[in-house]
């Protein structure tokens, strides 16, 4: 049988991040955004630490889910994404572009949030419409932009990615 | 706030699971989807001693219909439910996963997480109570079964035992024809809704409504059967006397002076007349 892990004795960990292995060690209390910014991956932004604003949203094996919703200890085994994999060198994603041509981010601190959310859904739904893509992109708060240029960027990816995927 | 220290161990069987909860006493809670344990944890709402993974367990996503129920297990994420591939019978429960949370939350939160959580907004609550479904619940002592109506206790508190595994619920196949909806008013998108309604019927050869079912959430602190409104409109047309009617039997069950700051006793209730009105509608064959 599996053994207990006590409150504050750390176990060692395999996490799977944008193709890399890294062998974390996490008390069960570290959240998986806390774990993945402590590896250095400070994309992972924390803003309300209980799964109500999307700013640490990451990608788990293709789909997006809240990195502060997840202790480190469950991501064993699973490939998680995080926007460092979007863009190609010193060349922006396409989604990337879109929020700059949108004027999508101010501050930022949401943003790489917001561009694993919608990469989830350019991967996972296409072909997805106007109203899905307003439902999807409200899971994430933005409280620079009122989140009119977040949702047309998304609008833009993926009406680019249907023309040219 | 960051979670506060626990003990954690992952089961890599049901068997193991049940026997680590028995073994970490009744302070222990288990961890599917974390989709709501996480936030409690984050608010000290919840400070349990130990924590017990079952997210790993093969076999607890059983999604079928079999022996006269639909089988729908612990670790079914609210992301699969919503696109199963399921008769209309069932398309309430679609319907219902569909409106829990936003996208990341449905891809990792579990129908047995809510279930269990028993928040009086959840929208699977209202769903388990509306078609009558059996809850199976696991233990180192063995295996029972209990309707959800009698599962239900309080918000955030069910009947099961702080030893005992929800395994699966089992909503038993209704008769043919049998189509249902469910209706719900949040004011954003993925917020905790005001009020909920699941509904279904079927129509008998004359148009009448048979096996009416009718039940509301977010109007108390379990989800509620409308059982008089379900009796004074089973046999009946479903023409507009009768579905206002219904809708207004329904909206009596909230006590207008149990609101909240987030929408009043009487704000609420005319929020459950309107949208059994638009629920019964749809069975109807409405928009």
């Amino acid at each position: 049988m599996a053994g207990w892990l006590d409150p504050y004795e750390s176990a060692a960990v395999t996490l799977t991040v944008n193709g890399a292995s890294r062998e974390v060690r996490v008390p069960p209390r570290r959240t998986l955004a806390d774990a993945l910014r402590d590896a250095g991956l400070t994309s992972v932004r924390l803003g309300c630490e209980h799964g109500v604003c999307g700013s640490c949203t990451i990608l788990l094996d293709g789909t997006a889910v809240r990195s502060c919703l997840m202790l480190a200890v469950q991501g064993q085994g699973h490939d998680i994404e995080t926007v460092e994999s979007l863009a190609d060198g010193d060349g922006l994603s396409a989604l990337q572009q879109a929020f700059d041509d949108n004027d999508a981010l101010q501050c930022g601190f949401c943003t790489p949030g917001f561009l694993m959310l919608i990469e989830s859904l350019l991967r996972s739904e296409p072909e997805a419409g106007r109203d899905r893509i307003l439902e999807v992109v409200s899971s994430n708060l933005c409280r620079c932009t009122g989140a009119v240029p977040v949702f047309q960027a998304a609008l833009d990816a993926l009406a680019a990615n249907r023309d040219d995927p | 706030m960051k979670p506060p220290p626990f003990a954690y161990a992952a089961a890599g069987t049901l068997d193991e699971a049940v026997a680590l909860l028995d073994e970490a006493g009744e302070d222990a809670k288990l961890l599917a989807g974390g989709q709501s344990l996480l936030p409690l944890l984050a608010f000290r709402l919840a400070r349990p001693s130990h924590l017990i993974d079952i997210g790993g367990i093969e076999g607890l996503d059983t999604l079928e219909e079999q022996d006269g129920c639909l089988r729908v297990g612990a670790l079914v994420r609210h992301a699969t439910l919503e696109r199963a591939d399921l008769n209309g019978g069932w398309q309430a429960l679609r319907e219902a996963a569909s409106l829990i949370g936003h996208l990341p939350i449905r891809v990792r939160g579990t129908f047995g997480g809510s279930l269990a959580h028993a928040d009086p907004a959840s929208e699977l609550g209202v769903v388990a109570a509306a078609f009558d479904a059996e809850i199976v619940l696991r233990s180192v002592r063995g295996v029972r079964t209990m309707p959800a109506r009698d599962f239900f206790l309080a918000p955030l508190t069910t009947a099961a035992d702080p030893d005992e595994v929800l395994v699966e619920a089992r909503f038993p196949t209704p008769g043919t024809g049998f189509r249902s909806v469910f209706e719900e008013f949040s004011p954003r998108i993925g917020d905790f809704a005001y009020a909920s309604v699941a509904a279904g019927c079927r129509l008998a050869t004359d148009g009448s409504a048979r096996d009416v079912r009718i039940a509301l959430g977010s109007v108390g602190p379990t989800p509620v059967r409308a059982l008089d409104a379900e009796q004074a409109l089973s046999g009946s047309f479903l023409d507009d006397t009768a579905i206002v009617e219904c809708a207004r039997l329904a909206a009596e069950l909230c006590d207008p002076d149990a609101g909240d700051w987030h929408a009043d006793g009487t704000y609420r209730r005319a929020l459950v007349s309107h949208l059994v009105e638009r629920a019964l509608r749809r069975l109807g064959g409405g928009p």
